[in-house]
């Protein structure tokens, strides 16, 4: 299933600072525990974290710092700051919001995804 | 594990030609390309590790990093400041560049601050600037020049024999100095004004020889110091510009409290902040050749078509009316200065071109330019010619014929070279060639003007 741009754009901010508020990580760790967590359903294309995490240094919610890591490679490490969480904690009331009304309206249509209207499109993969 | 002996090896090279395709990217910096590189390299590892063979993993995490292209403006909608150069005097990347760079600032700095101090040293034996501007007209390069060959003697850490061919170097400094203190010059007379304004001339080449270093006998050792002299005289006049607007405010302010900075300006402000911004703008030069645009060969390629046609549209109008010259007393140093143009606009758009390119049509553009202020300036040198007896032979108008024939000579000689390019019987190195041996030529002219002139016309 390809995820629309515009759903991970705007996405990867709350995702990127969550997975640093479980500890300081790198690129490849932080992309490796967004493939875990999605089931490997959001696919990112790699070199695009990069910008997104310098994105968030120069906005104050993380801080990086290079370090030698165990390969004996200079690696950059991001830590989220305490206005990091804070805008976590922000995102993660929209998205809530955003969630819970997409729920309300799942319910109230109780309507299966492959509906009349769509039968003549494409198939749509099964087991979405 | 499959790997064998040969692979790393290979992988070496793949990730050494990726990191060379992401540092062309102008809005990826080296620190970037680092982290992305560590990312790479994991990414590799973990597929070898899940049973790839190498080259199959690199390809594969290649593929996973994305098009070049969508990175490369994915960074640069992030860092869009990066599409516009920076001037980074202290490098930002870790390391030893980072060092030296601070090191350089600080010697250039400390050399700017020794040459506004050189200047006011006269001062202490009272001769000041207002009464003695004789004095200061023709000593002017000993205080800045001397400085700026040692910053290069420096930065370019010669070896010990050409640090002694250097030291050589320095008896012009002293010969020249004695030339222009003890000639009996009739004071603000034309010996001493035409010594004033040559010796800066002479002793620019021992500059040169100190900023090329070892390669001052190489054609491209002294092309860039002519690249280095023409982004030199921009970036001076540009701090020129700055320190003017500086001045205008300070004197406004302080004129606001009754207090007259005049005085201030003109016996410290401007002399100190003149050699200063010498040494300053010579520094500025070198940290950023390789981080900014030259400015001469924008400039020249802006203003040698409208040159061209400016000089064609004036001898179209004198063969179209039939007038004559008005042969006036500044003529031929109007003539001179336009010649000095001329070759200028030259020189710099031969310093930005690629010798191997091709004959184009901005080569046939400098033809016509250069060939109508020839024809110009012979037109010119003819009508003087023929009233040369009314005027008689002054110093200045010596000087300003010698120069004169000097670049004449080296336009007409550079013109037969570039039609022989044109024509594809000549290298375009020939015409480079020929430039940079011509340097010699004004240097011994000007020093010619400086030894010879005031004894052979009296120090009128």
């Amino acid at each position: 299933m390809d995820i629309n741009k515009d759903l991970i754009a705007a996405s990867s901010t709350p995702i990127v600072l969550a997975i640093l508020a479980e500890g300081d990580s790198y690129g490849y760790a932080i992309l490796k525990r967004v493939r875990e967590l999605s089931g490997g359903r959001m696919a990112w294309t790699d070199g695009m974290l990069y910008p997104v995490l310098h994105r968030l240094e120069r906005l104050g919610h993380v801080e990086a710092r290079w370090e030698e890591a165990e390969t004996g490679r200079r690696r950059k490490y991001y830590r989220i700051t305490p206005g990091g969480r804070a805008q976590l904690a922000e995102e993660r009331k929209q998205w809530q919001a955003v969630d819970a009304t997409l729920r309300e309206i799942w319910r109230a249509l109780s309507l299966p995804l492959t509906a009349s209207h769509l039968a003549s499109a494409a198939p749509l993969p099964q087991g979405v | 594990m499959i790997a064998h002996d040969l692979e790393p090896v290979v992988l070496e090279e793949q990730i050494d030609q990726w990191r060379s395709y992401l540092r062309r990217r102008q809005a990826i910096h080296s620190v970037d390309v680092a982290e992305l590189e560590d990312h790479l390299r994991e990414q590799v590892a973990g597929l070898v590790n899940a049973g790839l063979a190498t080259d199959e993993a690199f390809l594969v995490a290649v593929k996973r990093m994305g098009a070049l292209d969508a990175l490369s403006r994915e960074f640069a909608r992030e860092h869009s400041d990066r599409l516009w150069k920076q001037l980074v005097v202290v490098p930002s990347d870790s390391g030893e560049p980072r060092a030296a760079a601070r090191t350089d600032a600080i010697v250039a700095f400390c050399l700017a601050v020794t040459a506004a101090v050189f200047i006011k040293v006269p001062a202490l034996f009272g001769i000041q600037i207002d009464q003695d501007a004789g004095f200061y007209a023709r000593n002017v390069s000993f205080f800045v020049l001397p400085l700026l060959t040692g910053y290069f003697v420096w930065k370019r850490r010669l070896d010990t024999s050409a640090r002694r061919r250097l030291a050589v170097a320095f008896v012009p400094f002293v010969a020249a100095g004695v030339f222009a203190n003890v000639y009996p010059f009739l004071p603000a007379g034309y010996t001493e004004t035409l010594a004033a304004l040559h010796l800066p001339i002479v002793l620019w080449l021992v500059v040169g020889i100190a900023y090329a270093g070892g390669r001052w006998r190489q054609v491209a050792g002294r092309m860039d110091f002519i690249r280095f002299s023409g982004e030199l005289f921009i970036y001076f006049v540009l701090i020129a510009l700055g320190g003017g607007v500086l001045t205008a405010f300070m004197a406004m302010l302080f004129r606001a409290i009754g207090i007259d900075p005049e005085p201030f300006f003109e016996s410290w402000l401007l002399p100190c902040g003149a050699v200063g911004a010498v040494v300053v703008g010579s520094w500025l030069v070198e940290a950023k050749q390789s981080v900014i645009e030259n400015m001469a060969p924008v400039l020249t390629r802006l203003f040698t078509p409208l040159f061209a046609t400016v000089l064609v549209a004036f001898l179209g109008t004198l063969l179209w009316t039939g007038r004559g010259i008005d042969i006036e007393r500044n003529l031929l140093i109007a003539f001179d200065l336009l010649l000095v143009v001329v070759l200028g606009l030259l020189l710099y758009s031969l310093s930005a071109r690629d010798p191997r390119s091709a004959p184009g049509a901005f080569d046939v553009v400098q033809v016509v330019l250069v060939g109508s202020a020839l024809v110009a300036d012979a037109i010119a040198l003819w009508a003087i010619a023929g009233r040369v007896s009314d005027f008689g032979f002054s110093p200045n108008r010596v000087a300003a014929l010698g120069e004169n024939v000097i670049l004449l000579v080296n336009l007409a000689w550079s013109v037969g070279l570039y039609i022989r390019f044109l024509r594809g019987r000549g290298s375009f190195s020939d015409l480079e060639r020929w430039q940079t041996e011509y340097l010699w030529v004004y240097a011994v002219w000007a020093a010619i003007v400086v030894v010879a002139f005031p004894p052979v016309f009296g120090y009128i």
